[in-house]
């Protein structure tokens, strides 16, 4: 490590950090991304959705991103399957979602608020 | 760069580690490395969750979940259960004892419900062995702001604005301390850290340097800029070993960083710091004897003024803060200061830290706004009393403070109530006391200690405490003469106006605190040579109940002086005049026969 000598460079560090950290946050407002993460969904390649989900957030600057792993979400025919919850609204469930398609629903539906209706699959189940 | 999906946080305070809450950690690390899950999930040992009660204590992210007692055998269902498949292990969860549910988010528990951490925001949060962890927790940007930003002046304005009081006891508006020592020029000033904590049953200050130790060298920085000082100390006791292993590597990874040093960010500032360890004595906690020690001298105090604002270390000006006060010094300049004096009552800003600990359920660290009362504190947080017993009192402020009563439950406690009411803030300890407390001996106990750590130098605490120790003894023991009463409030009223220092002035105030509140307690011991409490061996008195008694003759037997007789089979007697009160046949007798008063 190099002494760092502005506050840019501790703010680059903080930013670079601050999204592994988001797996703590206990915050109300943050929105949940929720990928399913059981045998079917990481074979279908949920892990790298994941990697490339989690790493466009960081290159983005957005750090009210939890990103919450799963298991079997029940959709198995449409894995790797990506949930998006924002506070306030209603859950939207997104199938097929490859790496890229991960990266889309970050920079279109995260960040701008827009939904990425055909990768929709449905609204995600009533829970008891 | 991979994420980690899943954090498993341990619990990596000493009281969790005392119960081996480090080979938790190991297992869990071993098992993940076993299950090939090294890229997804991450262990970090953190600072205390503060929640001793029933350590060690796990959590796991993102899920939120809390473990509590949790043993190293029981790693493998976490991981197997919790960590492959997504399920939470139920039995670990924290039973919520008044409708027995379990509890799995702390936030639902009514020990964490009506906390406000800000000196323990990162405790049980990161781990305090990695900078980086308390750099993304907004680390460091304070002291960048206001060196990028901010005059010394405006610093010192910010603290006075956020009206902190000093937490380790005397409650001293900060913002004001630092405005003397930043008036009075000097070629070299100094900042100490008082990390020697020593008041019985405290340990929130040792909590912080466990568990946050970046956020304490951080606010030193910021207090050496606003005053003018390029150096700070630590001077922390050296029976906190893993406090100090914390620090050294914290002060490491900040010099590395370029965050102490010379030239901090570029601007200019030098700030560079060193430990100094205490060997324990509770005077050095005092500031002025603090200062000699750091010298290298006795820990013995000095008059003031001068105040070390003035003339202080090698009589340079220096500023001496505690820990809990440093560690919220940071979160006022990145929220503000109306931010922080929103919190809090009229003239106690903020939050304090209480160490809960006696005759409660739920030992533990807990940090409220000011102005709670004893009550939510005890019953809300707490839990209650222990086994359902009746509360009797609570002792704050530590051999320095005094009792409270039922009757001031309701008081909202900050720094100036606590004082109306018989006590004081002192460093926070809490210690709970039922009614199988007796209060005599209570006020023994604190003034046992002062006595053993007073420093000897001047004679009202040297001799004076000595004697009230022996007129306790003498009434704990039921030889007190009808007017030791009054003596005993004279000599203590005496110490508190002619003692040197802080603790000789402060230590005669359990005992007025417990003559005000429970007067008949002593009244019992003094002139009806009898504890109402039961504890006071020597006044106490063992019979045998006839009714009950079935000659057994065990009592008999343990008895050590002999001074029970009675033939098998038929009731035993115990002789009163030889009796040692020993308390050997209670324990004998299988039938409840021997009675004690």
């Amino acid at each position: 490590m190099t002494k760092m000598k502005s506050l840019d460079e501790l703010k680059a560090i903080r930013e670079k950090l601050k999204n592994n950290m988001s797996v703590r946050n206990e915050d109300e407002g943050v929105i949940k991304v929720i990928i399913g993460m059981a045998t079917c969904g990481i074979a279908a390649g949920a892990r790298e959705t994941f990697n490339a989900m989690s790493e466009k957030a960081i290159e983005l600057g957005m750090d009210n991103i939890k990103f919450v792993t799963a298991g079997c979400m029940g959709s198995c025919f449409a894995e790797p399957t990506v949930e998006v919850q924002v506070p306030g609204q209603e859950s939207i469930l997104y199938g097929y979602v490859d790496a890229a398609k991960g990266v889309e629903i970050v920079e279109k539906h995260l960040k701008n608020g827009a939904l990425v209706e055909n990768l929709i699959i449905g609204q995600p189940f009533e829970k008891a | 760069m991979s994420k980690y999906r899943m954090h498993l946080l341990v619990c990596g305070g000493t009281g969790c580690v005392s119960s081996d809450s480090m080979l938790i950690v190991e297992n869990l690390k071993k098992q993940i490395k076993a299950n090939k899950l090294s890229d997804e999930v991450q262990v970090v040992a953190t600072g205390c969750f503060g929640f001793c009660e029933k350590g060690p204590i796990v959590k796991v992210h993102p899920d939120n979940v809390l473990y509590v007692e949790v043993k190293p055998d029981d790693v493998t269902e976490i991981i197997n259960e919790h960590v492959i498949k997504g399920r939470k292990v139920e039995r670990l969860l924290y039973v919520e004892p008044t409708f027995e549910q379990r509890i799995s988010e702390h936030k639902d528990m009514p020990f964490y419900k009506k906390q406000l951490r800000i000196a323990l925001r990162n405790c049980g949060a990161i781990d305090p062995e990695n900078i980086e962890e308390y750099i993304a927790a907004d680390g460091y940007q304070a002291i960048g702001k206001i060196l990028s930003e901010m005059t010394p002046a405006q610093v010192v304005d910010t603290m006075k604005l956020s009206g902190l009081r000093g937490r380790g006891g005397g409650g001293f508006p900060t913002g004001m301390k630092w405005d003397f020592a930043s008036r009075n020029a000097a070629d070299q000033k100094y900042v100490i850290c008082n990390a020697d904590e020593g008041d019985p049953g405290a340990f929130m200050d040792r909590s912080i340097l466990e568990g946050d130790p970046h956020s304490v060298l951080e606010a030193m920085a910021i207090a050496g800029y606003a005053i003018g000082a390029s150096k700070g100390y630590i001077y922390i006791r050296a029976e906190y070993p893993l406090a100090v292993k914390r620090l050294k590597i914290a002060i490491g990874q900040a010099n590395e960083y370029g965050l102490l040093g010379k030239d901090i960010f570029g601007s200019g500032f030098d700030f560079s710091i060193e430990l100094r360890y205490g060997a324990g004595a509770f005077v050095c906690g005092e500031e002025t004897s603090l200062i000699q020690s750091i010298e290298g001298n006795r820990g013995e105090p000095t008059n003031k003024p001068p105040f070390p604002a003035e003339k202080g270390l090698w009589n340079k000006p220096t500023i001496v803060n505690n820990v809990e006060t440093l560690a919220n010094i940071p979160v006022i300049f990145l929220k503000g200061a109306e931010w922080f004096s929103s919190i809090g009552s009229a003239k106690s800003k903020g939050t304090k830290v209480f160490a809960l600990a006696g005759k409660v359920n739920n030992v533990g660290l807990v940090e409220v706004p000011m102005g709670m009362t004893l009550r939510e504190i005890i019953f809300d947080i707490g839990g209650g009393i222990k086994d359902g017993k009746k509360f009797k009192s609570v002792q704050t402020g530590g051999p320095s403070g005094g009792c409270i009563t039922a009757a001031n439950l309701d008081t909202p406690i900050d720094y100036d109530n606590l004082i109306a009411i018989g006590s004081m803030m002192g460093s926070g300890g809490m210690i709970v006391m039922d009614e199988d407390d007796c209060m005599v001996n209570i006020a023994k106990f604190y003034l046992e200690f002062t006595m053993d750590e007073s420093c000897g130098k001047c004679t009202a605490c040297r001799i004076g405490n000595k004697r009230l120790y022996e007129m306790l003894t003498r009434i704990t023991e039921g030889k007190a003469t009808p007017d030791c009463l009054d003596e005993l409030k004279e000599l203590s009223m005496i110490i508190k106006d002619t003692a040197l220092c802080g603790l000789g002035q402060t230590s005669p105030n359990p005992v007025l605190s417990t003559l005000t509140h429970f007067y008949d307690e002593y009244k019992a011991h003094v002139f009806e040579k009898r504890c109402p409490a039961g504890v006071c061996q020597a006044l106490s008195v063992y019979t045998i109940i006839e009714d009950k008694c079935i000659g057994c003759t065990a009592c008999a037997r343990v008895c050590p002086p002999k001074c029970i007789s009675g033939s098998v089979k038929k009731p035993h007697v115990i002789n009163q005049d030889k009796c040692i009160k020993c308390g050997a046949c209670l324990k004998a007798c299988a039938f409840d026969a021997v009675d004690k008063k």
